[in-house]
């Protein structure tokens, strides 16, 4: 049942992307910014954790999940460390994903030959 | 080719917006789903390794961010992006994508100009708004927090 949620509430919310590319010509950039963004407020709000126990990656993969962490990890940083939470907790959070994106992009651009991606 | 009124009406509407729109979207309704399911059955893999469910979720990221970065590399992140749109650009791998993809791309124009600093002409922005996000969040917080409001 966790397998059919977690399709059916991310392919969902790739679904309000799609509008936002096909009606307003939003460019990727910003539309992953407005979707990052809006993890945080969701999450802020408390609607985000809900979704999570229920449709499980289907609520963290897509990028809103990763405004979820930034606001989960302020959250969890300002009750234990204070002011200096403020400033560490959201990218100490995220840090695995971008990390892993760093360095696996060094990885594949070492290995691979320049090449038009488009 | 002879095509009466019905036949033609049927070609025009294939061909218009509105169900290009539609097309677009169960794709990336259909990709980003498996993309979330995989994501799932990954999840439920690591927990039953006994990881902690924050060390799952934080594995989870890690080998779909790897997966998405070796399918870019060899190619096929890209062929099926043209097809799948937000299929592929909201879930996490999309962000992998947007930082593996220009890394590779701008290659030829060295590892510090080219690489390095490409690899965040995506990535960046997301970087600054949310953490921008975060420390507004947590600015409230600690508010909230001092002043018992």
């Amino acid at each position: 049942m966790n397998y059919l949620w977690a399709f059916l509430v991310g392919g969902a919310i790739c679904v309000v992307g799609q509008l936002l590319i096909d009606l307003t010509k939003l460019t990727p950039a910003r539309i992953l910014v407005i979707f990052v963004v809006s993890g945080v407020v969701l999450s802020a709000l408390g609607i985000w954790e809900p979704l999570v126990d229920f449709a499980g990656a289907g609520a963290t993969v897509p990028i809103l999940g990763f405004g979820h962490t930034l606001a989960q990890g302020v959250e969890k940083a300002v009750a234990q460390h204070g002011f200096t939470g403020i400033f560490t907790g959201g990218l100490s959070a995220c840090s695995c994903g971008v990390s892993a994106s760093l360095i696996f992009g060094f990885i594949a651009a070492v290995v691979t030959k320049s090449k038009s991606q488009s | 080719m002879k095509t009466n009124k019905k036949q033609y009406d049927k070609m025009v509407k294939n061909s218009s917006p509105n169900s290009r729109v539609v097309r677009n979207c169960v794709w990336a309704f259909l990709v980003g789903g498996v993309i979330c399911f995989t994501g799932e059955v990954l999840m439920n893999a690591y927990t039953k390794m006994y990881f902690t469910v924050g060390d799952a979720r934080l594995l989870t990221s890690i080998t779909l961010v790897a997966l998405s970065a070796l399918l870019t590399a060899v190619g096929w992140y890209g062929r099926l992006a043209k097809r799948a749109g937000a299929g592929t650009l909201v879930p996490i791998t999309g962000f992998a994508n947007a930082v593996v993809s220009p890394a590779i791309e701008f290659k030829s124009e060295g590892l510090i100009t080219g690489v390095a600093c490409k690899m965040f002409i995506i990535a960046g922005p997301v970087i600054v708004y949310g953490t921008l996000a975060s420390v507004m969040y947590g600015i409230i917080l600690f508010v909230k927090g001092r002043f018992g409001l």
